[in-house]
C-alpha cells in the first residue's frame, strides 16, 4: 500500500514580484547608474525581476542618505521611540510572513516550510527582540551612543533572517544603515524596504542598495562608513578585513564553518539521526553552521549510518513551494558547480559516496542529499566547507579524540553534542572551540542567544545582549 | 524463571535468552535501549504534522482510516441495543455510500461480545474486547485470565488487554512480563493487544521500555491507552512506539501492530498519525492488520470529510448516524 502525497504547492498569487526593481535610497526606490542584472528562480531557471546594480557613485548617495538620517533624526531619537518603529516593522514583517515567505522560496530555492516556519518567524522576532532593547541600552553594558553609518553586506542563504540579525540592532541603537543584499536573492530585501516605506520609518534610516562583489566592496570601503557588518565566506571576509585595516572603521564577520556533529554512543538516537538529517540538510546545506562533518562513536557508527541512510530516503526534494518539500534547490549554478567539484574530489580521495534516491526536477540547480563514509581528518571534504547538502561521516573511540577531530578545523562556528550523560555535555561545551555548541538538538536559533565564530568563522557576535557592542560606543 | 523463558522464546518466535530471566536482567535489556530526547522527540511528531495532505492523498488516507477504526464503546452505561447500532454503524458506517467501507473492529467489554459477534456476523469485522481487569488491571492474576477466557469463549477476535503499571514503575518488569504471556496464553487464537497507558507511564523512555517489554512477551499490538486517562494517544507517543515496532522487526524479523486509542476525534489528526506510520514505521503499516484507531467520535468526522471530498459540500453532523 502507498501513500503517495499528491502536490500540495503554496500559491504564488500572493507576491507581486515587478518586472524591475531600483535601488531604495531615502526612503524612496531610485534607478542606479550601473546596468542592472537579473534574479532568476534557482528551482525553474525563470527570471523574476531586473534588479538595478549600484556602482560607487550610488552607493555614495545611499551613505549620504543614511548619514543625514543619522545626525539629523534617528541618532537625536529617544530609544523608546525608535522602539515604537521597530515594534511596527516587526508587526508587518509578521502580518505580511505568506508574502515573505513565498516570495524567499520563490527568490532562494529554500522550501516554503522552512520559510514559512524559520527564516520569517525568526526575522519577526530579532525585531521585536532589539525593539525591546531600544530604550534600555543602559543596562547593555556596552554603553548607549550609536555609531553612525553602519555599511552591511548579507549572503543568499538566509536573505530576510540575516537582513534582519544586520538591520535590527543596528536600529535599535540609533545607527542607520546601508545594506547590500547578495545578487541572487536581492528580492526579499526590497520587499523589506516597501514595509519600512509602510512602517513610516524616516528615509535615510534604511538604504539597501543591491548588486555584486563590487556594490559590496564600495559599501564597506566607504570612508564614511563607522561600521562593517558582513556576513559571508571566510575568502570575502579576510578581503574586507585588509580593506578596512588602517581605518578606524569597527568590523564584525560571520564567515564559514565546518562543523563537527558528535555521537556518542549512549546518543538518543533517533533523534541523533533528526539532528544529523537537521543540521546537513537543512537549507540545503546552505548554513554556515551547518554540521557538516558527522563524528560518530565507533560502537554505533554502522547502526547509526543504517537509520541515518532509512531516514534519508524519506526526505522529499522537489518544487520548494510544495509543503511538502523537506530539501529545495541549490541556490545558483555557480554554488551547484561548487558542490560537484567538492563531491568528485571526495570520490577520488576514496571517500564511499551514497546519495538518497530521488527523482530531480530536469530545470534548476538540483543535488541529492549525500553522505561520504570512510571520510578521514585528511580528505578535502573534511576540511572545506562545501556548503551544500553534503555530510562527511568520519568516527571516533574515545571523547578525546572526538575533541581532537572536532577543534581540528581552521573554522569554529558551532558543534554539536549528543549524548544522555549530562555531565559529558559540558565537559564537550568547554573543551569545544566553536562559537556556538548545541546539545541534543542542531540548528536552533533565538534572538536572545549571541551566535558567532572562533578563528577563520569570524570574529564579533550576533543576537543577544551581545550583539549590541558592536552597534554601541 | 527457566520456563518463563522458554514461553518467551515460543510466544514471540524469537530466542531471548536470558533477558527474561529475572527483573534485573529485564532491567538490563530495557534500560539499554537507547534512550528518548523528549524535545526532538515532540519536535519530530510536530515536524510530521506539518504535512499537508490533500486531494488523492486525502481520499485515500480517509479510506484507510475508516478501515482501521476500532469503533468503540466502553461505558458503564452500555446495552445490547446500543452495542447492536455501534455493529450495524461498524459494517456500514455510510448507510448512503455503499462503497465506504467497513471499520476494523467493534471494541466492547467482555460481556457484550457475545452481542457484538451476533450482530456482526460474516461481516469480516472483527469483535474486540478489552479484558484482564480494564481499565486499572487491579485485580487478581486468575481474575485477569477468567476476563480474558471468557471473552475469547464468547467469540472475541482481539484482546485488548492492559499492563499492571504498578509494577512496571516499581520495576518489577517480570511480573508484567510473565502477566502478558499468561494472558498471551490464555488468548489462545485471538490476537493480543497490549495497552500501555502512557498516560500514566509519564515519560517516553518508560513507553519505549515499555513497547519492548511487550512485544518480547508476545504482543500482537502495543496499544497506548484505555482512554480513561489523560492525556491519552499522543502524536509523540505512538511515534516512540511506531520506532519501537520498526526496531523490533528489524531485529526479530516480527511484525508487530500500533493502535493509538483516546482523543483522537478529527480527520485531521488521523491523518497526521498516518504521515507518521508512513514515514517512520514505513508503508508496511499501512494496512488495518498493522496500524488501528481506537476511537468512537472520529468515525463521523472522517465520513463527514470524505462526503466533502466527494460532493464537494459539507454537510452538517446530523446527515451522519449517531451511536
Amino acid at each position: 500500500m502507498v501513500f503517495e502525497y499528491a502536490p500540495a504547492p503554496e500559491s504564488r498569487a500572493i507576491v507581486d514580484i515587478k518586472p524591475s526593481y531600483g535601488l531604495f535610497v531615502n526612503g524612496e526606490f531610485v534607478d542606479a547608474h550601473g546596468p542592472s542584472f537579473k534574479s532568476i528562480s534557482p528551482s525553474t531557471e525563470e527570471v523574476l525581476a531586473e534588479v538595478a546594480e549600484a556602482d560607487e557613485a550610488d552607493v555614495d548617495l545611499a551613505v549620504k542618505a543614511a548619514r543625514r538620517a543619522h545626525s539629523r533624526v534617528w541618532g537625536q531619537m529617544p530609544g523608546r521611540e525608535r522602539a515604537k518603529y521597530l515594534f511596527r516593522i516587526a508587526r508587518i514583517i509578521q502580518e505580511r510572513g505568506r508574502e515573505l515567505a513565498v516570495l524567499e522560496s520563490i527568490d532562494n530555492g529554500k522550501p516554503i516550510k522552512e520559510t514559512r516556519d524559520v527564516d520569517v518567524p525568526i526575522a519577526a522576532a530579532h525585531f521585536f527582540y532589539y525593539a525591546g532593547w531600544a530604550d534600555k541600552l543602559e543596562y547593555s553594558g556596552h554603553g548607549t551612543g550609536s555609531i553612525g553609518v553602519a555599511g552591511q553586506v548579507i549572503p543568499w542563504n538566509f536573505p530576510l533572517l540575516m537582513l534582519s540579525w544586520k538591520i535590527a540592532p543596528a536600529l535599535a541603537c540609533g545607527n542607520t544603515v546601508v545594506l547590500k543584499p547578495a545578487e541572487t536573492t536581492p528580492l526579499t530585501a526590497l520587499l523589506f524596504a516597501e514595509i519600512c516605506q509602510q512602517a513610516d520609518l524616516p528615509p535615510g534610516v534604511v538604504n539597501i542598495v543591491t548588486g555584486a562583489g563590487e556594490t559590496g566592496r564600495a559599501v564597506v570601503s566607504h570612508p564614511d562608513v563607522d561600521k562593517v557588518a558582513f556576513t559571508g565566506s571566510t575568502e570575502v571576509g579576510k578581503a574586507i578585513a585588509r580593506a578596512v585595516a588602517g581605518s578606524d572603521k569597527r568590523v564584525t564577520l560571520e564567515l564559514g564553518g565546518k562543523a563537527a556533529n558528535i555521537v556518542f554512543d549512549d546518543a538518543p538516537l533517533d533523534q541523533a539521526v533528526e539532528g544529523i538529517v537537521n543540521g546537513i540538510f537543512f537549507n540545503q546545506g546552505h548554513v554556515c553552521c551547518a554540521g557538516s562533518r558527522l563524528l560518530v562513536q565507533e560502537s554505533v557508527a554502522d547502526e547509526v549510518l543504517a537509520r541515518l541512510r532509512r531516514r534519508m530516503r524519506t526526505l522529499r526534494v522537489g518544487d520548494p513551494l510544495d509543503k511538502n518539500t523537506d530539501v529545495g534547490a541549490i541556490n545558483s549554478a555557480e554554488q551547484l558547480a561548487k558542490i560537484r567539484a567538492l563531491s568528485e574530489i571526495g570520490e577520488q580521495e576514496g571517500a564511499e559516496r551514497w546519495s538518497a534516491p530521488c527523482e530531480l526536477p530536469d530545470h534548476g540547480f538540483w543535488f541529492p542529499p549525500t553522505i561520504f563514509t570512510g571520510v578521514t581528518q585528511a580528505h578535502r571534504i573534511a576540511r572545506e566547507e562545501i556548503f551544500g547538502p553534503v555530510l562527511s561521516v568520519l568516527t571516533f573511540r574515545t571523547p578525546s579524540e572526538a575533541i581532537e577531530k572536532a577543534n581540528n578545523t581552521p573554522y569554529g562556528l558551532s558543534a554539536g553534542v549528543w549524548t544522555e550523560k549530562g555531565s559529558r555535555i559540558l565537559k564537550m561545551a568547554n573543551a569545544l572551540r566553536a562559537g556556538v555548541v548545541w546539545a541534543n538538538t542542531f540548528n536552533k536559533f533565538d534572538p536572545s542567544s549571541p551566535f558567532g565564530g572562533y578563528k577563520e568563522s569570524g570574529y564579533g557576535r550576533e543576537g543577544g545582549r551581545h550583539g549590541l557592542e558592536a552597534y554601541l560606543r | 524463571m527457566v520456563t518463563s523463558t522458554a514461553t518467551a522464546a515460543a510466544s514471540s518466535g524469537h530466542d531471548w535468552g536470558d533477558v527474561a530471566a529475572s527483573d534485573a536482567s529485564l532491567r538490563r535489556f530495557l534500560h539499554g535501549l537507547p534512550g528518548v530526547d523528549q524535545v526532538g522527540a515532540e519536535a519530530r511528531a510536530a515536524g510530521l504534522g506539518t504535512r499537508s495532505i490533500k486531494t488523492t492523498a486525502k481520499a485515500f488516507a480517509l479510506d484507510l482510516a475508516i478501515r482501521m477504526v476500532d469503533l468503540t464503546t466502553l461505558e458503564g452505561q452500555d446495552t445490547p441495543g446500543k452495542v447492536r447500532a455501534l455493529c450495524a454503524k461498524a459494517i456500514r458506517p455510510d448507510p448512503s455510500d455503499p462503497t465506504c467501507p467497513s471499520t476494523a473492529a467493534v471494541c466492547v467489554y467482555s460481556d457484550l461480545v457475545a452481542t457484538a459477534k451476533e450482530a456482526l456476523g460474516s461481516s469480516g469485522v472483527h469483535v474486540a474486547s478489552v479484558a484482564t481487569a480494564f481499565p486499572s488491571g487491579r485485580a487478581a492474576l486468575d481474575v485477569k485470565l477468567a476476563d480474558t477466557r471468557d471473552a475469547v469463549a464468547a467469540g472475541a477476535d482481539e484482546v485488548d488487554m492492559v499492563i499492571d503499571r504498578g509494577a512496571f514503575l516499581a520495576g518489577r518488569y517480570l511480573e508484567v512480563f510473565e502477566e502478558i504471556e499468561a494472558v498471551r496464553a490464555a488468548s489462545g487464537p485471538a490476537h493480543l493487544k497490549v495497552i500501555l497507558e502512557t498516560g500514566e507511564l509519564q515519560t517516553y523512555d518508560n513507553v519505549r521500555r515499555a513497547s519492548w517489554l511487550a512485544m518480547m512477551a508476545g504482543a500482537n499490538f502495543i496499544k497506548t491507552s484505555t482512554g480513561k486517562v489523560q492525556p491519552a494517544a499522543t502524536l509523540p507517543v505512538t511515534l516512540v512506539m511506531l520506532e519501537a515496532v520498526r526496531d523490533y522487526r528489524e531485529q526479530t524479523g516480527r511484525m508487530i501492530g500500533v493502535k493509538p486509542a483516546g482523543g483522537i476525534r478529527t480527520s485531521k489528526d488521523a491523518i497526521k498519525y498516518l504521515v507518521m506510520v508512513n514515514e517512520v514505521a514505513g508503508p508496511d503499516w499501512l494496512d488495518p492488520d498493522w496500524f488501528r484507531f481506537g476511537a468512537s467520535t472520529l468515525l463521523n468526522d472522517l465520513l463527514m470529510q470524505r462526503t466533502k471530498m466527494q460532493t464537494g459540500r459539507y454537510s452538517g453532523p446530523d446527515y451522519f448516524t449517531l451511536d
